[in-house]
């Protein structure tokens, strides 16, 4: 084990989601991916937070708006086509 | 309907395609509203607000020269809505996170470094199939303050790129990715306690 590998899980714990978006110069993610090989407490952590980011990804809430009402419509509308009015001028 | 759709959608819009209208409409409106209900918390005014975004596209929409920058720029102007409601919303109180508190505990065993940690590999990745993470989920996403929720909300859910993200909220690249790890890994830990079946108990490992 290496004697520096505390400090090093938490350089990792603190890049983990550049790590994980891709985000990170191609040094950095190599350095990453070789402590990932040698580190099984990090591999777990990482995969939980990848596993988060993938629920968050499909996360929507239960909650769907009410039915568009006819005046609310009409307002929309209106401002649209104003809109089309104004910039054919 | 994916990005790609977006954007011929909103380009028929700009050319007067009023056919587009609609499907325009439908759309966004359930998306605006969706992000404006997780940042007001309260259905009356994320309706108000989403209607209220909605219009201000319609106003506005001859500024928007690009329509391939149709998500960042409409979820801009819900942002700035959302502000203008702010006042009278219930948001959580703003506190900054620091990564310390969500370094996890280590133990040894064995001579082996170990961490504190769930058993995530029974989690299912169709988040459908999970009711209850859903809930957790959603709750640990309201109790987030605003500033780091609303960097998750278009980073995570509506997968908008960091720089479209910083664009969007007026803040650096650095800070958005800073609040997103935070804000990821306070959800982690929500998520995790759930799995654990245990209430948190931080203290005792700091």
């Amino acid at each position: 084990m290496s004697p520096h590998r505390s400090e090093s899980c938490k350089e990792i714990f603190t890049l983990l989601s550049e790590y994980l978006d891709l985000e990170l110069p191609n040094e950095a993610c190599q350095q990453i991916t070789r402590h990932l090989a040698d580190c099984p407490a990090c591999v777990e952590f990482a995969d939980s937070l990848r596993r988060t980011i993938d629920l968050c990804r499909q996360y929507r809430p239960a909650e769907m708006p009410g039915a568009l009402g006819q005046q609310a419509r009409e307002q929309l509308l209106s401002a649209y086509t104003r809109m089309l009015e104004n910039r054919n001028k | 309907m994916d990005r790609d759709q977006e954007i011929e959608l909103t380009r028929r819009l700009l050319h007067g395609d009023t056919i587009a209208f609609e499907p325009f409409i439908e759309h966004f409106r359930t998306k605006i509203f969706q992000y404006t209900w997780l940042m007001c918390g309260q259905r009356e005014d994320a309706e108000e607000v989403a209607q209220e975004t909605l219009l201000k596209i319609f106003q506005n929409f001859a500024q928007l020269h690009e329509p391939e920058r149709v998500r960042p720029w409409i979820f801009r102007i819900a942002k700035n809505e959302c502000l203008m409601k702010r006042r009278k919303s219930v948001f959580a109180p703003d506190h900054e996170l620091s990564l310390d508190q969500f370094m996890p505990a280590k133990k040894d065993q064995a001579g082996q470094v170990k961490i504190e940690i769930a058993d995530w590999s029974g989690v299912p990745d169709d988040l459908a199939l999970q009711a209850e993470m859903k809930e957790v989920l959603g709750r640990a996403m309201g109790e987030l303050s605003e500033s780091y929720r609303s960097v998750i909300l278009l980073r995570d859910l509506e997968e908008l790129s960091t720089q479209e993200t910083a664009q969007i909220l007026g803040l650096s690249i650095d800070l958005v990715k800073t609040r997103l790890h935070r804000a990821r890994l306070a959800l982690r830990e929500k998520l995790d306690t759930h799995l654990r079946g245990r209430p948190a108990v931080r203290g005792e490992n700091r």
